[in-house]
């Protein structure tokens, strides 16, 4: 197996991974974490892209490599977006939960999740 | 269509169209420093400034026949990035361009620092992203390469999740944060689907790419991937769950901007995605797949809109049907129909964008008038403020399909390329859509009519009620479109190209 395939199928691993914490729980704080897990594997994915040198036969093409930076520095501000106001909501409600039907509580009557 | 070099020269008109990214991101960043007050003057003086340069793209479109192209920094791509405007991108951009401000003005009331008061949050917050919205969009309906379109579209999110949330209140945090967890599982396939086509052809220019494209494996995947994350940003059922606790909780002025143009900017892309990069592929069996969840929405959509008792649920539900509309253009892409069906599509985006933005504001004044947006409460409202009813039921018309409207003029485009191309089962779910929605409007409408005397808190505002009206009229002019306007829409549609070679 070469590196690039060993690579290519950790990112795929690291996507699957990400996307079943995304669909299966419902704290809003695992499921960021989730969500930069399957970043991670989309820019690992990336990295071999880079590696492949698709472009112009390079050794090695710096475009993949500009757009995983790009995606990193969107990824950061998605994660510290979801974070804030995953924070608002527990201020307010004392629960922070995306599920509809959990009905919203005073503070302090649900801390379950933190 | 020519040899790829010339499709990526600069043409005249170009230069134009940096600008209309340009114009509200510097008034965003100049609100942004200046303060509220200030900021309210910036985006209210530079949104005509973007409706001219709009105008003016779209004026180039028209006379050149062609789409518009600019190449930014003067790199060529595949290395650089090119920004083009077809038909399409024009009229979304002239749409976008009318729809900001009226939403704008009407934010005024809402959102004004009255002189001598000291500035708040909420109406800083408010302008610089009514703003940022809308740079996001023009570069949505400009850009020419995938991963600056994944930029702009992570923009539109970022813009548009915190206008759900202006009250702070724990209801609309948690429809924002749905919302935001739904768009960045979106982004995330987007992205990766791109990873995959640049893999596999060392590019990611549209134009490039509809060259290199062929029907393999990866471009499956991608196709896939990158559907799949713009369908969840769309809002198609069965990906359409946040949609209504965002759009119905958001203030009046933000729900008109996100029902009315944001769920559009993602749509966008599908079609550029299918129309443009994909449009080498046998695209009947994904397009009936999208055409068949374009239905379901429809139904369930108008089933669910007719269940709920609140005004701005319920529009916010006709949304989700709406939405579904537009999918059905898909399947009917390629025949001598192709023309039509593109054409209704694109009608339905613009028709649903002023009708839906009308009803929003409409509702917007009924709950401040009255306290409540209880449709069940309802009794009598029209007789008190007619002109804002008159505004609801007139975006109404575009729903249903009645004429004159310019949903009228969709649906009848739609149905007719449906049945030419012997496709009449979407013809009947357009038939049962229009039926369903003339059911919740007549829920909401009829008890609005009646002669009961209804508690008001206080009148409508005169210059918001106009604003509604306004929308909504446009939504029916729409209705009276001269064949040169359907004509200005197919430039630079591909398949038009291919047809006429």
């Amino acid at each position: 197996m070469t590196s690039a395939t060993l690579a290519g199928l950790v990112g795929a691993a690291l996507v699957g991974l990400g996307l079943y914490g995304v669909i299966v729980d419902p704290q809003p704080l695992r499921k960021i974490l989730a969500f930069n897990l399957i970043g991670s594997g989309v820019f690992l994915v990336f990295g071999i892209v880079a590696r492949k040198g698709a472009a112009a036969g390079l050794q090695s093409d710096p475009v993949p490599q500009a757009m995983v930076i790009t995606g990193i520095v969107v990824a950061f501000a998605a994660s510290a977006l979801a974070v804030a106001l995953t924070l608002r909501l527990f201020e307010q409600t004392g629960r922070a939960t995306v599920r509809p039907d959990v009905e919203a509580k005073a503070p302090g009557a649900g801390a379950d999740s933190e | 269509m020519s040899d790829g070099g010339s499709v990526i020269a600069e043409t005249a008109g170009g230069s134009l169209l940096p600008l209309a990214v340009l114009v509200p991101a510097a008034g965003m960043l100049i609100s942004f420093l200046l303060g509220g007050r200030r900021a309210e003057r910036i985006a209210l003086g530079l949104m005509p400034v973007q409706f001219g340069v709009s105008m003016a793209i779209a004026g180039f479109v028209w006379r050149s026949g062609e789409p518009l192209v600019y190449v930014l920094g003067g790199y060529l791509p595949p290395l650089g990035i090119a920004l083009r405007a077809d038909g399409f991108s024009a009229v979304m951009l002239v749409t976008a361009s009318l729809i900001m401000p009226a939403a704008g003005l009407y934010a005024r009331a809402n959102f004004a620092t009255p002189p001598g008061a000291t500035e708040r949050r909420g109406p800083l917050v408010v302008w610089a992203l009514m703003q940022a919205v809308q740079a996001a969009l023009s570069l949505i309906f400009l850009g020419g390469d995938l991963f600056n379109l994944y930029v702009a579209l992570e923009l539109l999110t970022f813009a548009a999740v915190p206008l759900v949330c202006l009250d702070g209140s724990p209801e609309t945090l948690a429809a924002a944060l749905r919302y935001l967890m739904f768009a960045l599982f979106g982004a995330l396939f987007y992205l990766l689907g791109a990873a995959l086509l640049y893999g596999a052809y060392g590019t990611l220019d549209i134009v490039l790419l509809s060259q290199r494209v062929r029907a393999e494996p990866a471009v499956w995947v991608a196709a896939g991937l990158m559907t799949a994350g713009l369908l969840a940003k769309t809002a198609l059922f069965p990906l359409h769950l946040w949609l209504p606790p965002a759009h119905a909780n958001a203030p009046a002025a933000a729900s008109a901007v996100l029902s009315g143009l944001v769920v559009k900017g993602s749509f966008f892309l599908i079609v550029r995605l299918w129309f443009n990069v994909l449009q080498s592929l046998p695209t009947a069996v994904p397009g009936t797949v999208l055409a068949a969840l374009g239905s379901a929405a429809i139904l369930a959509g108008s089933a669910l809109a007719l269940r709920q008792e609140r005004l701005k649920l319920m529009i916010a539900y006709s949304t989700v049907a709406q939405i579904g509309y537009l999918f059905l253009m898909f399947p009917l892409a390629s025949g001598p129909w192709a023309p039509e069906a593109f054409s209704g599509g694109v009608m339905q985006t613009i028709s649903h964008a002023f009708g839906k933005a009308a009803m929003f504001l409409s509702a917007g004044l009924i709950a401040e008038s009255l306290g409540h947006d209880q449709i069940a409460g309802l009794g009598g409202a029209g007789r008190a403020m007619p002109v804002t009813f008159l505004a609801l039921g007139l975006g109404g018309l575009s729903l249903m399909g009645l004429p004159p409207s310019g949903g009228f003029a969709a649906k009848w485009l739609l149905m007719k390329a449906s049945i030419e191309a012997g496709q009449w089962v979407w013809a009947l779910v357009m038939l049962g859509g229009g039926l369903l929605a003339g059911g919740y409007l007549y829920r909401a409408l009829a008890p609005a009519l009646s002669g009961e005397r209804p508690i008001m808190k206080r009148a409508p505002k005169r210059g918001s009620e106009v604003v509604a009206l306004a929308l909504a009229l446009a939504a029916v002019v729409l209705a009276f479109a001269p064949p040169a306007f359907f004509a200005f829409l197919q430039i630079g549609r591909p398949a038009a190209s291919v047809a006429l070679r």
